[in-house]
């Protein structure tokens, strides 16, 4: 089904092929620039206002709980398409004192949400009475700002990860573009719900420490590395805990490119071509 | 109709957009069972959640309590569902400031029917089955369709694994016709624990065939002595 001339009740007709003559009369005839000549125009339609599909995109995001707190992981890329154009993106936010935000999808709403979370924060603080959201909030936060937008068919284009620690109690969760949320344990984005998710299901202990957790995380960093294309040997880790939020500087790790299966990738596929 | 509900992935593959259009729904999966007795109301769903081929999450609950003798469980679109059941979380807490009681299941019934249909032109894309004790004690359960159309019957099946159960359901519980004059009994004849074994059996056989049924089964029983909730493991493949 193709909604793209869809319209919600009460959505205003800003791109719908059934929108009345007035919108479109009021931007062909230009307050200050007078009459519209259509025979002389550089933009043949009124703007579209919603988000159709997303410009820069940044990939992965993984998280896990462990013993005493949550991580989340994400490389610094943004790719324009295929392209990987910026490489040196920081993918991961704090969000007040006890929550990491983390984004895949379209960079340009993650930056618009990261805004809108500052003014959360910072409106929250100046009650100035120690009050302040945690993770259970935010996540429920989110959820009603991405289902709120898909509502009016303007989605921001994003899959959120959320982690987060209050009151001794680990918060993981996951809120993507059109509101659908949920929790767990162990959680990832895009490619790395096929490729990091089942590397997770094998070797993942809530009893685990940081280092394991870590190592956990670079393992299948590693492996989207390989087999994400828009993936990239640069990534940093979100530490929560009850301390607090600490983001690392990025950082590369040791590849090897000389795995048999690497070396000779179809030995183990035997196809009819 | 069933053009408007196809389902679609959420999220589109990394980094390839061409000629993709984004929709506003997504089929999340799942399967709601509810069975009516006597005196007493089963209702169950499985706890899988999955976008496509992908699992989700493998312990997310599809019930929902609104009042102390009803509950509802929905599969369908996640988002909507919890919605949904927010929107009828605030209009009971509306009801009891007015009422200064708890709203019957009937009523309840008849005011989900009028949610849904309140968005007939953009629906909630979610599959329902209410269930619960009437003002008489005796087990109900209603079943609808996602704008709103609603039945009260003796047992139901919602969801991905429906068209599993129901003929099952059918063939162990038929019930009379709702034709039938003078009308008959629509609750089931089995015991509480024979409910909750078919219930069990049903699940145990959509997961074998339905994948986006799995993981496990939450069932909630409600009766005179109040509600109850058991859980069974289900197939994780």
């Amino acid at each position: 089904m193709d909604f793209s001339n869809f319209q919600a009740p009460g959505m205003y007709p800003y791109h719908a092929s059934s929108s009345s003559k007035q919108a479109e009369k009021s931007y062909v005839d230009h307050p200050i620039m007078g009459p519209h000549n259509s025979s002389f125009t550089l933009m043949p339609e009124a703007p579209s206002k919603h988000t159709k599909y997303p410009y820069v995109t940044g990939t992965s995001v993984l998280g896990v709980k462990y013993k005493d707190g949550v991580l989340l992981a994400s490389d610094t890329a943004a790719s324009y398409g295929s392209t990987v154009r910026y490489k040196s993106v920081q993918r991961l936010k704090a969000v007040g004192k006890t929550t990491a935000l983390g984004a895949s999808g379209e960079i340009s709403d993650f930056q618009a949400i990261n805004e809108l979370l500052d003014q959360l924060i910072t409106n929250d603080y100046m009650w100035d009475d120690g009050n302040n959201l945690g993770p259970v909030e935010i996540h429920n936060y989110l959820n009603r700002l991405m289902y709120g937008r898909r509502n009016k068919f303007d989605p921001l284009w994003n899959s959120l990860v959320l982690g987060g620690v209050k009151n001794g109690q680990q918060y993981l969760g996951v809120v993507t573009m059109i509101g659908v949320h949920y929790v767990d344990d162990h959680v990832a984005t895009g490619f790395g719900n096929h490729l990091a998710r089942p590397i997770f299901r094998d070797e993942w202990r809530a009893d685990m420490t940081h280092e394991e957790a870590v190592a956990l995380l670079e393992k299948c960093m590693l492996v989207l590395f390989y087999r994400d294309r828009s993936a990239i040997n640069k990534f940093q880790i979100a530490n929560v805990t009850e301390a607090g939020v600490h983001i690392s500087e990025p950082y590369a790790l040791q590849t090897n490119w000389s795995y048999k299966a690497f070396e000779n990738p179809t030995a183990g596929a035997v196809g009819s071509w | 109709m069933s053009m408007v509900f196809a389902p679609r992935m959420a999220e589109a593959a990394p980094s390839s957009h061409a000629g993709a259009s984004w929709s506003p729904y997504d089929n999340n999966g799942g399967t709601c069972v509810a069975i009516a007795g006597a005196d007493y109301c089963v209702i169950a769903a499985d706890t899988r959640m999955s976008t496509g081929f992908s699992i989700l999450t493998r312990d997310y609950s599809k019930i929902h309590q609104i009042t102390e003798k009803c509950v509802l469980a929905s599969s369908g679109f996640q988002a909507d569902v919890r919605s949904l059941q927010k929107n009828l979380d605030a209009r009971h807490q509306i009801y009891q400031h007015q009422h200064n009681k708890q709203m019957s299941c009937p009523a309840m019934a008849q005011l989900l029917s009028n949610t849904l249909y309140y968005k007939r032109f953009f629906p909630y894309y979610a599959f329902n089955v209410l269930g619960g004790l009437d003002n008489e004690g005796k087990g109900c359960v209603y079943t609808y369709d996602a704008v709103g159309s609603y039945e009260r019957s003796g047992y139901s099946s919602q969801g991905s694994g429906q068209t599993l159960i129901m003929p099952v359901l059918d063939n162990q519980l038929k019930s009379a016709s709702p034709l039938v004059l003078p009308p008959r009994e629509s609750s089931t004849p089995l015991t509480e624990n024979e409910a909750v074994d078919l219930i069990k059996d049903t699940f145990a056989s959509a997961a074998e065939r339905d994948i986006y049924t799995g993981d496990g089964v939450e069932i909630v029983i409600i009766n005179k002595d109040g509600i109850r909730r058991e859980t069974m493991p289900l197939k994780r493949d």
